[in-house]
């Protein structure tokens, strides 16, 4: 509380001049100023001290004794290694298998973000080829494709699949939940909290275990499911859960009229929900979905741990390599940017449609 | 509708396809499916099992594999290998994602009988030791009072090092990391003084991945006894069986003298316990039922176990037979009779 | 068959043909799993609780012996996951906050800073982070022998970080309870004062009046028990530093991990808040002649907070939960042992059993803390 008259403030400086900008934008307080100052500071010390070690002084060669003898980063391991960091232990002279593969994998995610394709039918219509040309590509054993397991897969693209398709198989099952958990039906209203609440509380990692360790045991004697169908059903399961919480933020944005309206018109609870209720609901929640999705495809990494070669998974493989161990750095820094340039574009991609979605909205 | 229903059998498919059957009778499921999956040490430890460079599987726990294949199909080549960490190991065996776990494991009992597991023979005679930097002066385990350890969690190890220091009334910290490679990084970056394992792991480990070997001693010390040998589930007692005399097997071919070099040779041997393992004399693979030439064919494409040792730990890791030597020459492999 | 098309028949009909088949496969999969394991003839039950661990854990909060027993072990267990996580927690918020406003700096330089900083560490798997920043202490940092020693008697080492603590006194007792009773203190301070500015108009420093009495009271048991000074100061001793508080590398790379990843979450969560503060309030408080910092403080942050706190909710127990991660760089934390005791006992369903109550009562207990503190916060509409 003051007491005193305040003095009019001085008019505003003028923005258009460098000075001015500067003035406003860098020194427009005393503490403003100090903090340009040392962060100024910090970051002249830092940059080139981080250039010079990943540019200038870096070696490029694909040779250790060379990276040894050099002082910056030794990008001499990717030269050497790359192939194996991204396809993993996938038959050497097939790679391109793989490559394509993923393509077909992005190409499908791409797809799905044209609203072109935002009609259940067509989805599905795309899922279905593209998965079928994924299978053919990647398993192989006809039109002349030698025959390559799945234990063999790894690297970027399983990391890829896991994610999309963690979410795919996701995406109904979510969808069942938060009907379920906003049912009138005790019987499924309980039994949807409880499952979504489980697996929300409890750590990935767990759920993976769970799914890895246990899931064998489930299952009747005799019946035995590969490791990476296993991790794909602890991923699927754990991301429907948060998944399903997104549908229902999305379901009770939905103004009650409409939920009346549909009755009134006679339509059954199914047919109202799929017509009237589900479309607006999903186009609501598309940008938290794409969160959901970014999650997914950071935590995929954690299959690692459950001993299932993915990007991360490699990437460790390829250092602990006597010759290359030092170079961890360098790995882990790949890796990273990978992961960054998958996630960062994503991040935007949904940050575009909440406004392109707002945009729509009219009013 | 029709997309939806393509879809249902599509996805039925590739689930069918991921997901296999394996009966209660393991032999028959390997029969079927045409080849032995095994358990095998995915950390690369030379000399044990590890890849080379044409991407082939080798050493001496694969060997056991390989015969196992042999003695089924008459194809020691008709293995599949799913390497594992010593977390993953029991439970990929318990669910039946493998046929056979061998994967330098420790026979104990309670691993025995409370992990529902069947060990099916020694294979290897080991004892846990410490490897430390030279450049620390320690002589023998009893100076590591103090001392930060690496070890690998889930294993023998783990238990012997604690009762070790407990036993000598010194203090320890132990650093545990899921798996081996990671703890040997950790050692290696010197987060440990001390790294610890089976001797021949330390061997091999010091072959392998230590940048500077003579850098490295492993202290004289022997704290434990593992005897290392292959697993099979508990409660499959016809497999069990065929895992463990094709192991005998190769001991059994030390023992008199075949090799895979001489082994067709000694088929016109007069000796009559040849006769019987080699299937001149037929029987002892009706018993297993397998052919009879199931030993002649682990013989000849495996080799017997002196070999076995001679190409993976002798040439490798530069270790003697030692107590692994055969019982005739003082060691403790001695082969049940073949009969 | 009319009643059929009755909707309250039909719905317990549902209900009923649901359950059952819920029923149903949950007694195939428990009847599957028991047939496997007593097949396999594999041990059942929580006995294995009373045995001896006989493995050693590295770091611990309470005594622990490898002759203790697992249930003990994972105990101890669970204090080392609550204790990176409450430490996690607290960081996050710090760090979450500064950057959460610094995104909204009129500075440019700060805010790039900080939009660079959010936008690399939340878009990098945590794992991998993790992994980075473990591998990074582990080589980096020197051995105790030739540890750095950047203030006299702290060693920063690839052993982890050494400190010197005062060594044990019973006066130490004495402060931690003054210092409680001095919060308490406190608290009645800070109602006389609210009650005396809604009188009087009156102000108080409570803040510094409130530290002042929490100190003051600490102090002055410090001074009764007798001012203690001797310090435990690390040395090289043996095999490397001994004596002193010490942070192992495990415990800092799971700590630092944490609270980079977590705090960009919570730097997103803070600046939305700050947004969703109408501009008008801004505009009110600086016509009142209120400083910038003065209205941040007390105008527009205690206003996004009832934005902010549901999410932040979910972002500390997201922390908590992804502290499981230490099983991958060797952190003795509650899935870690569970990890150990699942292997040398074979009872792998007990073991997972027993970490997710764990965390599923962690989620709850947390969910039920910030229910309380949402509700005491939300404006009170009249």
């Amino acid at each position: 509380m003051t007491h005193k008259f305040i003095e009019p403030k001085a008019p505003p400086i003028s923005d258009r001049s460098v000075v001015g900008w500067m003035r406003n934008n860098l020194f427009d307080s005393p503490l403003n100023t100090a903090l340009t100052i040392i962060i100024a500071y910090v970051l002249l010390q830092f940059i080139p001290l981080v250039l010079d070690w990943a540019l200038f002084s870096a070696t490029w060669v694909a040779d250790s004794d060379a990276c040894k003898a050099g002082s910056g980063a030794c990008w001499g391991l990717i030269n050497a290694k790359w192939r194996f960091i991204l396809f993993g232990t996938y038959t050497y002279d097939e790679h391109w298998r793989p490559f394509v593969g993923m393509l077909i994998l992005l190409g499908a995610c791409v797809g799905s973000t044209i609203p072109v394709f935002w009609k259940p039918m067509r989805l599905l219509l795309l899922w279905v080829v593209s998965s079928v040309l994924l299978g053919i590509i990647m398993w192989g054993g006809i039109f002349g494709l030698s025959y390559v397991e799945n234990t063999l897969w790894g690297g970027l693209p399983l990391t890829l699949i896991i994610a999309v398709y963690g979410t795919l198989f996701a995406f109904p099952i979510g969808i069942l939940l938060a009907l379920g958990r906003m049912s009138n039906l005790p019987a499924i209203k309980s039994f949807c909290i409880f499952f979504i609440e489980l697996i929300r509380g409890v750590p990935l990692i767990s759920v993976l275990f769970m799914s890895s360790f246990l899931l064998p045991l489930f299952l009747p004697d005799g019946v035995n499911i590969d490791k990476l169908l296993r991790a794909q059903v602890g991923i699927t399961l754990f991301t429907a859960a948060y998944l399903a919480e997104v549908f229902r933020g999305g379901l009770q944005a939905i103004p009650n009229g409409q939920f009346e309206a549909a009755n009134s018109l006679g339509l059954t609870y199914w047919q109202s929900m799929r017509m009237i209720i589900l479309p607006q609901a999903l186009r609501l929640v598309i940008p938290p979905t794409v969160n959901s999705f970014i999650s997914m495809f950071k935590d995929t990494s954690l299959v690692v741990i459950i001993g299932l070669m993915d990007l991360l998974g490699t990437v460790k493989s390829v250092i602990k390599d006597p010759e290359w161990r030092i170079f961890y750095a360098e790995g882990y820094v790949f890796a990273a940017a990978i992961f960054f340039f998958f996630c960062y574009s994503m991040a935007r991609y949904s940050a575009y449609l909440e406004v392109e979605l707002r945009k729509g909205e009219g009013h | 509708m029709k997309v939806l229903k393509t879809l249902a059998v599509a996805s039925a498919l590739t689930a069918t396809a991921m997901v296999g059957a394996v009966s209660a009778d393991t032999v028959d499921d390997v029969k079927k499916k045409g080849f032995v999956q095994c358990g095998v040490n995915g950390g690369n430890l030379t000399g044990f099992s590890s890849v080379n460079d044409k991407g082939v599987w080798e050493g001496i726990d694969v060997d056991v594999c390989r015969a196992v294949a042999a003695a089924v199909f008459g194809d020691a080549s008709k293995v599949k290998y799913t390497p594992l960490t010593a977390q993953q190991r029991f439970t990929a065996l318990q669910s039946g994602e493998i046929d056979i776990l061998s994967r330098n494991t420790t026979w104990t009992l309670s691993r025995d009988t409370k992990l529902g597991l069947n060990f099916v023979g020694v294979n290897f005679y080991d004892g846990q030791g410490f490897m430390i930097k030279k450049a620390l002066g320690v002589k023998s385990a009893k100076e590591l009072d103090g001392a930060t350890v690496c070890v690998e969690p889930g294993t023998t190890t783990e238990l012997n090092l604690a009762d070790y220091f407990r036993a000598n009334k010194m203090a320890f910290k132990p650093v545990v990391i899921e798996n081996m490679n990671e703890v040997v990084a950790a050692y290696l970056a010197g987060r440990c003084d001390v790294y610890t394992t089976d001797a021949s792991g330390l061997a091999s480990q010091r072959m392998t991945s230590v940048p500077n070997p003579d850098d490295h001693i492993i202290l004289p010390e022997i704290i434990s006894k593992e005897p290392l040998g292959p697993v099979v589930r508990h409660g499959d007692d016809k497999w069990m069986d065929i895992a463990r005399w094709s192991m005998t097997a190769m001991v059994e071919a030390e023992e008199k003298g075949i090799t895979s070099k001489n082994v067709d040779a000694m088929l016109k041997s007069n000796d009559p316990g040849i006769k019987r393992l080699l299937g001149v004399t037929a029987g002892l693979g009706e018993a297993l039922g397998l052919d009879e030439k199931w030993a002649y064919n682990i013989i000849k494409q495996v080799g017997n176990y002196g070999e076995s040792y001679e190409m993976h730990i002798k040439a490798k890791l530069g270790l003697d037979r030692g107590v692994n030597d055969l019982w005739t020459r003082g060691g403790l492999m001695y082969a049940n009779p073949a009969r | 068959m009319e009643h059929l098309n009755d909707e309250g028949v039909r719905a317990i009909l549902y209900q009923v043909l649901f359950v059952l088949l819920a029923g149903m496969a949950v007694w195939y999969l428990a009847s599957n799993t028991i047939s496997n394991l007593e097949k396999q003839n594999v041990a059942t039950g929580f006995s294995f609780l009373n045995l001896e661990a006989a493995f050693g854990i590295s770091e611990t909060m309470v005594d622990y012996e490898p002759s203790d027993t697992y249930a003990h072990a994972l105990y101890v267990g669970f204090l080392n996951t609550v204790k990176v996580s409450a430490y996690g927690i607290i960081f996050t918020s710090i760090i979450g906050v500064i950057f959460g406003i610094a995104r909204l700096s009129h500075n440019l330089l700060v805010r790039s800073v900080a939009t660079v900083y959010v936008d690399i560490f939340r878009n990098i798997p945590i794992l991998l982070q993790l992994m980075f920043w473990y591998a990074l202490i582990i080589n980096v940092f020197p051995h105790p022998k030739k540890a750095l020693n950047p203030f006299s008697d702290v060693f920063l080492t690839n052993r982890g970080i050494y400190v010197p603590i005062p060594e044990p006194h019973p006066a130490y007792m004495w402060m931690l309870i003054a210092a409680v009773v001095g919060c308490i203190g406190a608290y009645f301070l800070k109602k006389w004062a609210d009650k005396r500015q809604a009188e009087t108009g009156q102000p108080f420093p409570t803040i510094i009046a409130g530290f002042g009495v929490v100190f003051g009271c600490a102090l002055f048991a410090y001074v009764i028990g007798g001012m203690p000074t001797a310090i435990d100061t690390p040395a090289l001793k043996g095999f490397g530093l001994r004596g002193g508080w010490n942070m192992s590398p495990e415990f800092v790379a799971l700590f630092v991990g944490l609270t980079v990843y977590t705090s960009t979450y919570v730097a997103e969560i803070v600046r939305s808040g700050i947004l969703a503060v109408p501009k008008g309030q801004w505009e009110a408080a600086e016509s009142l002649g209120l400083k910038r910092s003065y209205i941040l403080r007390h105008v527009v942050l205690p206003q996004s907070m009832r934005v902010a706190i549901p999410p932040l909710t979910n972002q500390f127990l997201n922390l908590t939960k992804n502290s499981s991660l230490a099983v991958a760089i060797g952190y003795p934390d509650i899935v870690s042992v569970a990890n150990t005791t699942m292997n040398q006992t074979g009872q792998a369903i007990e073991a997972i059993l027993i970490f997710m109550t764990v965390y599923l009562t962690l989620s709850i207990l947390t969910s039920l803390f910030m229910n309380w503190f949402n509700a005491k916060m939300a404006l009170v509409e009249r």
